[in-house]
């Protein structure tokens, strides 16, 4: 890889975020590198969606800088905003699809704002994403009360892939599934960024997903990132929280390894 | 972008070069489906830079066509990253899918109108079921009243009832202004003032006092009903309590329907005074009638028979604010669409069955002389 493909696409300096009085972030800095998968993990209220929703710009930070594609988005004019936004894509927990349009015309909805994009050539493109996360082709019909919430999520991946984009933001994507929709849900997404090459930011719990998906890895605790780096990193860092999490029952199960000895531990 | 196409007979090769994505899609499909393929056909992606989705699937569906059409289509110089891609979108291109039409027919209407008369005619069944229901639940807390929820039925007289006199209040006072004024507008040609009072007794007592009454509690309360049965129908709430042994019916239904039942007459009442203080104070204003010339008028021409014929709709207003509120709560799914289509058809059915009831009362008394 040359330099220049190193350089981080998301560039977080000094972040801080708050509710009130209750500080969530606090001189948060993190990297993501073009074509890396990164797993963001931390404990319930430790603003790893917090995170996710300060880089694409639905909370605002108290301080500190956020550059997406080496530019920083609070500063940026609206135009240049619109094209860094046309480059990312988001898949919210639970599809967060419209439910006044059916499947397809939820896929289209981006789509729509390609000038001198065909109505035919639209619908077939939605097909398309729509089959390409896995979906069955008569899903595009159904409207999203009518699916499971397995499918709202692959649905939510459509429309937030519909354009390409070179970044995607999955927020807890195998959260509520079961494991074999959560192991094909993962199977798909290593698929998709192979080839498309993206550039994926997760929130996770899960971590079979971190083990199956992710290139690095970034611990929220304390307010900032407290390790980031490969699973094989996170095992030897050495904080109550990280080991805990990593070298717990449920963590050696999903590294394949036996749990450790009670006796032992 | 660019396309080059040349063509020398039976080869024909098509150079794709530069940096294609969606903003060139429609071009691009346009250029390749005017194409008439010869019989040996060759994409050349060798100056390729960059292929999206919506790239690669003009590609494919296009190469697609050509062979279909019976060429032998191949691709050369692909970039790893372009084969990879336009191998995932070949993979998962979906199958034609014709979409269903649907009929619009004289017959579909028909079964459309006897569908909605089923519909209508189940609906009324099951809110005489959900009366069944609150009187047997009703009789059960007579039998046993540790079961009855006191202080439930307290806090939900206070919301139903006490919260909503100041606009039960408002809005009869100005109701009672409105007919003064019409009524005088109309009756000072004749020299039939006085008589303003006699039309707005009758017309606030028999009728407006309790049915507006019932319209404007139909649409606060109702709502509410729907809006608090359905939030815990949604969160299965209603579940967890059957399996506790707690009986929905008598915790949720019996407190809010008896506490209409208890309040929706004095609200009623309430409406009655404040109608006719408006309308006191504006024929006293606008014709001159004098408060005690009033009250003597009211006391001798109008009969407490108007009052009563008012009142005694209350009771019955209330049951089918009630019911309908309650029923549609318990109709909510899992949706949170669910929750907004069921409280909104609360208000409306609760309103209509009102005026509906209200015109059945009318036909009867009429009959009976009242």
């Amino acid at each position: 890889m040359t330099p220049f493909e190193q350089a981080p696409v998301i560039r977080i300096r000094g972040l801080e975020t708050r509710f009130g009085s209750h500080v969530v972030h606090d001189g948060l800095d993190l990297d993501v590198r073009r074509g890396e998968v990164m797993g963001v993990v931390g404990g319930s209220g430790t603003g790893k969606s917090v995170l996710l929703r300060s880089i694409v710009g639905l909370k605002t930070p108290a301080a500190g800088t956020i550059e997406v594609f080496g530019t920083r988005l609070r500063e940026a004019d609206d135009p240049r905003r619109a094209a860094i936004e046309a480059r990312w894509g988001v898949m919210f927990q639970d599809g967060a699809l419209f439910s006044s349009l059916n499947l397809r015309e939820n896929v289209e909805v981006p789509l729509r704002g390609v000038p001198g994009l065909g109505a035919e050539i639209r619908r077939s493109l939605a097909d398309l994403k729509i089959a390409m996360v896995g979906l069955p082709p008569q899903a595009g019909d159904l409207f999203p009360s009518e699916l499971s919430g397995g499918m709202r999520k692959r649905a939510g991946l459509a429309r937030a892939l519909a354009l390409d984009p070179e970044i995607v933001f999955l927020d807890e994507p195998t959260a509520g599934l079961d494991p074999i929709g959560a192991a094909a849900f993962d199977r798909l997404m290593r698929e998709l960024v192979g080839a498309l090459g993206l550039t994926v930011f997760l929130v996770t719990h899960d971590l079979d997903t971190l083990h199956a998906l992710c290139d690095r890895i970034a611990v929220l605790a304390e307010r900032r990132v407290i390790a980031c780096g490969t699973m094989q990193d996170m095992l030897e860092v050495d904080h109550p929280w990280v080991r805990d999490y990593f070298d717990g029952p449920r963590g050696r199960a999903a590294r394949g390894r036996p749990p450790l000895d009670p006796e032992r531990s | 972008m660019s396309v080059e196409i040349m063509s020398d007979g039976a080869r024909m090769t098509i150079s794709v070069a530069g940096d294609i994505g969606i903003h060139d899609v429609e071009e691009l499909s346009r250029r390749l489906s005017a194409l008439e393929p010869a019989a040996l056909v060759t994409f050349d992606l060798g100056a390729l830079d960059r292929l999206d989705t919506s790239a690669a699937w003009v590609l494919v569906t296009q190469g697609d066509r050509m062979s279909g059409a019976g060429a032998r289509v191949s691709v050369t110089g692909a970039p790893d990253h372009a084969a990879s891609l336009i191998e995932t979108v070949r993979r998962s291109l979906p199958g034609t899918h014709s979409a269903e039409t649907t009929h619009v027919g004289v017959v579909d209407l028909i079964a459309r109108l006897g569908r909605k008369v089923v519909e209508a005619l189940a609906f009324v069944a099951a809110l005489l079921g959900y009366l069944g229901l609150f009187l047997t639940r009703l009789a059960q807390a007579a039998r046993h009243p540790r079961a009855f929820r006191l202080t439930a039925t307290v806090h939900h007289c206070e919301e139903v009832g006490l919260r909503a006199v100041p606009i039960v209040a408002l809005m009869a006072f100005l109701i009672g202004v409105v007919l003064a004024y019409q009524g005088a507008a109309q009756l000072r040609p004749f020299g039939a003032e006085i008589f303003v009072v006699d039309l707005i007794a009758i017309s606030v007592l028999r009728e407006l006092g309790i049915v507006l009454t019932a319209i404007i509690i139909a649409g606060r309360t109702a709502s509410a009903f729907t809006a608090a049965i359905g939030s815990m129908k949604m969160r299965e709430e209603i579940d967890a309590m059957r399996i506790l042994g707690l009986d929905p019916a008598m915790a949720l239904f019996v407190p809010r329907i008896l506490a209409l039942l208890i309040t929706l007459p004095i609200l009623g009442l309430v409406a009655d005074v404040a109608g006719l203080l408006g309308g006191a104070l504006m024929a006293w204003a606008e014709l001159g009638i004098s408060p005690a010339m009033f009250r003597t008028r009211l006391i001798e021409g109008t009969d407490v028979t108007h009052v009563a014929v008012g009142l005694i709709k209350a009771p019955v207003f209330a049951l089918i604010i009630g019911l309908v509120g309650c029923h549609a709560g318990m109709q909510v799914e899992s949706s949170v669409e669910s929750l907004g289509r069921m409280t909104s058809n609360a208000v409306v059915t609760s309103i209509f069955a009102v005026i509906v009831a209200d015109a059945l009362f009318s036909v009867f008394f009429a009959q009976v002389g009242l």
